[in-house]
């Protein structure tokens, strides 16, 4: 809001500052705007629970109890994984950054529904407000609310179920605005194999959204009328299964670790041709890609129940499809490395973020093979290789990519350059505090060490330890970069060029930041927005 | 310019190029992937429930008969003759005759007020036999039944749930409770699945209302008859869920 005094300044109207109460913010159906108040609202849960984990990690880094109890512990891990997860991560990029940019890169003035939009973002303040008021309630269930615990623990229970319907409402709003908009407002000459990978993958992603969050909205409803009517549907004293509630559950929150990671893909998909000046390559096969990865997705679910009790023929079923997860995921792999060989690449900040992603998402999908391993998830189930894998996938993958869009973009959303020497090491701090936080993790969870524990024998001390100054290291580069882009934004005396990096992607061939209206007239398109380098006869793609 | 003033009837705020042959297709892809999301959200009760029948065989035969099928059935009639009129009142938008879009509109709309008296008299029925969700365990003077609450039984199957060992201290109405409790699993679902479709009804009774409100102020022409489309739609899939909930509930033998 800042920023919008200081537009005025220079004369040029822009989205920012053509309107400038508070009102006008709290009113917006401007896509822009919306996806900047998301990026605020769930930037500071993503505070909020990263404090959380830093909490645990101090308690954990040395063996015994040190400055809180058992039962802290138990809400303190409830608090991070839910904060995180649904207050964080699952809007996260889509409602950020795909809301900002989806009209942009097809070249539209709004998303399909601009009113729909902005009450999705106020259905989510109220999830999340209601989820806060339970989480500090408290609530010890861990962000699964496994049944049976979860329908006879005292801790506030219906209440977050509550807070996830809500925030689930929201979810599917945004994904289905996204579908109706990729496929009605794409402007002429944007055909579907023209479009943006990251168009892609927010697509893809707005499929799942729509489709599997009315199965975690309807499941915990279950479990609300469990706890409130006894209706007994996952108590096993009633006649009900627990399994049957891990069923359900996982049948969204498999699913919901795309919603989280696919627009990550889109988003290392659009940096790295533009700083290797090269053609992505494969340019199709990433777009499929990503639908195969939202269709193999909801196939897969039970994989995280394979020592829960399921029968063999079904363990083996969803052992053996979760392998065929690596297929569509190693393509994206291949493809982005391949783009970059023999490129002429520029080590920018968004760069290091994306290759950052390309290596830790690979250690994230190997170690995923392993889980996926019948008899080797025997012994690795709920222990800390399942944790590390988890963060690997999700901080590695999703987080990573939503600051690297968030660099690479910046200029476009604020009109603004950052310091780019403070980001660079900033990305150190994130990358090396990242990995020292977790490649310990996956060692301790080969060695034994559960999941979920307060507290562990004094063998695992060291190697707790060092997880644990990672992790100091790591919140210290969030804290840099995000205190690098805020500053930059309200005292940067930089100004953005249109398009500072060379990029071919629609979303640059406008004024930085953009005007109300995005473009102004409708742009019209002629090829896909990867063709660096020496254009080929007849289309690089 | 704010995006209020830029606002046409019909066509969403903030969106020149988004024409209204465009609007109209974009908000029917809404609506249908909306409808998508509903069928899913009843899809686990569906699920639930046929893996609890394939369990519980012969309780929920016999929780099944203690419905009224002829309540049910007239329910049925009346969902369907509602989605009839619903559909009429698409033409009859489509030909831009406002008044007559309102007289269905306000027709399928008493419909479903009909429907949920008729649920209204179904459900105090089953209250009053004791039918709802909830296992009741009776108090039993003598220490040797495992009463308690739900959430501390001794667990196992339901219908041992709180039985107590020897039965003849019970009072006749204890007794009825203890055999009542043998069809909680199927009443837990009977209520979660008419509940929501109950739910249902009133959301799509209050769409059905404000397109008649539009109706009234003469909104609808050959040219933008969305709402009314849209509307309609809503309404077929809650008759739709009652089609596949009325013989699955009442009558599946």
């Amino acid at each position: 809001m800042s920023a919008g005094a200081e537009g005025v300044e220079h004369g040029e109207k822009n989205y920012l500052n053509h309107e400038t109460t508070i009102w006008s913010w709290l009113t917006t159906v401007d896509h822009k705007r919306i996806g900047l108040m998301y990026l605020f609202t769930i930037t500071a849960f993503f505070i909020i629970g990263g404090l959380a984990a830093l909490t645990m990690r101090l308690e954990l880094a040395r063996s015994g109890p040190d400055f809180m109890t058992p039962d802290q512990y138990n809400i303190l891990f409830t608090l991070h994984g839910a904060i995180m997860i649904f207050l964080f991560i699952v809007p996260g990029i889509p409602a950020t950054m795909g809301n900002f940019l989806l009209p942009l890169m097809i070249g539209a003035k709004d998303v399909a529904f601009p009113r729909l939009n902005l009450l999705s973002y106020y259905v989510y303040v109220v999830g999340a407000a209601m989820a806060v008021v339970a989480l500090l309630n408290p609530i010890d269930t861990g962000w699964t609310f496994y049944a049976p615990y979860s329908t006879q623990t005292k801790s506030a229970v219906i209440l977050m179920t509550g807070a996830a319907f809500v925030l689930g409402f929201s979810s599917i709003l945004t994904g289905l605005n996204f579908v109706v908009t990729v496929h009605r407002l794409r402007c002429p000459g944007m055909h579907w194999d023209r479009l943006p990978v990251f168009v892609w993958a927010l697509y893809a992603t707005a499929v799942i959204q729509t489709l599997a969050t009315p199965v975690v909205g309807i499941t915990l409803l279950l479990l609300i009328m469990e706890r409130w009517l006894g209706v007994g549907v996952f108590d096993p004293a009633m006649g009900g299964d627990p399994v049957l509630y891990e069923h359900f559950f996982w049948f969204y929150s498999h699913p919901v670790v795309y919603i989280m990671v696919l627009p990550a893909f889109g988003v290392v998909g659009e940096i790295i041709p533009v700083f290797s000046r090269k053609p992505l390559f494969g340019y199709k096969m990433v777009c499929y890609a990503s639908l195969a990865i939202a269709l193999v997705g909801f196939l897969v679910w039970a994989h995280h129940m394979l020592v829960a009790g399921i029968s063999d023929p079904s363990a083996i079923y969803f052992s053996v499809i979760t392998f065929g997860v690596a297929i569509p995921t190693a393509v994206k792999v291949f493809n982005w490395v391949s783009t970059m060989y023999k490129g002429s690449i520029s080590f920018d900040t968004p760069m290091l973020y994306a290759m950052a992603f390309v290596f830790l998402f690979m250690i994230a999908g190997t170690t995923g093979i392993y889980l996926a391993t019948l008899a080797v998830d025997v012994f690795y189930h709920d222990t800390y290789f399942v944790v590390a894998h988890f963060h690997y996938t999700i901080q590695g993958g999703a987080v990573i990519g939503l600051i690297a869009a968030l660099h690479f973009w910046f200029p476009k959303m604020t009109g603004k350059m950052y310091n780019e020497a403070i980001a660079k090491v900033a990305f150190v701090l994130v990358f090396v505090g990242f990995n020292l936080t977790f490649l310990p993790q996956f060692v301790l969870g080969m060695q034994g060490m559960p999941r979920r524990y307060f507290d562990y024998l004094p063998e695992f001390e060291e190697l707790h330890m060092i997880s644990s100054f990672g992790a100091v290291i790591n919140g210290f580069g969030y804290t840099f970069a995000l205190v690098n882009l805020l500053g930059a934004w309200i005292f940067s005396r930089r100004k953005a060029t249109e398009n500072p990096y060379n990029s071919l992607s629609l979303e640059w061939q406008t004024q930085s930041p953009p005007i109300h209206e995005n473009f102004r007239e409708t742009p019209t398109v002629d090829d896909y927005p990867y063709a660096y380098g020496t254009p080929v006869e007849g289309g690089g793609h | 310019m704010t995006a209020a003033a830029e606002t046409v009837p019909g066509e969403p705020p903030h969106a020149h190029h988004w024409s209204p042959v465009n609007a109209y297709h974009g908000a029917k892809l809404g609506m249908w992937l909306f409808l998508a999301t509903e069928l899913l959200l009843f899809g686990v009760l569906f699920t639930s429930f046929a893996i609890y029948r394939y369990t519980y065989l012969g309780e929920f035969h016999d929780a099944s008969l203690k419905l009224d099928w002829k309540l049910g059935a007239i329910n049925t009639a009346v969902l369907i003759l509602s989605s009839f009129t619903a559909a009429l009142a698409m033409d009859a938008a489509q030909r831009g005759n406002n008044k007559r879009v309102k007289n269905l509109l306000l027709f399928t709309v008493a419909c479903g007020g009909i429907f949920l008296v008729v649920k209204y008299f179904e459900y105090s029925h089953k209250y009053e036999i004791g039918l709802f969700p909830g296992v009741e365990c009776p108090v039993v003077e003598a220490g040797d039944a495992h009463h308690g609450d739900a959430h501390h039984g001794a667990g196992g199957h339901h219908q041992e749930y709180c039985w107590p060992k020897d039965t003849s201290a019970l009072s006749a109405e204890q007794k009825e409770m203890l055999v009542s409790n043998k069809y909680k699993m199927y009443f837990g679902l009977y209520y979660c699945m008419t509940a929501l479709h109950a739910l249902h009804v009133i959301i799509g009774m209050g769409l059905l209302s404000w397109v008649c409100f539009l109706a009234a102020r003469n909104r609808f022409s050959e040219q933008y008859y969305t709402p009314v489309e849209l509307g309609a739609l809503y309404w077929h899939l809650v008759d739709l869920i009652w089609i596949y909930l009325f013989p699955l509930l009442y009558l599946v033998d």
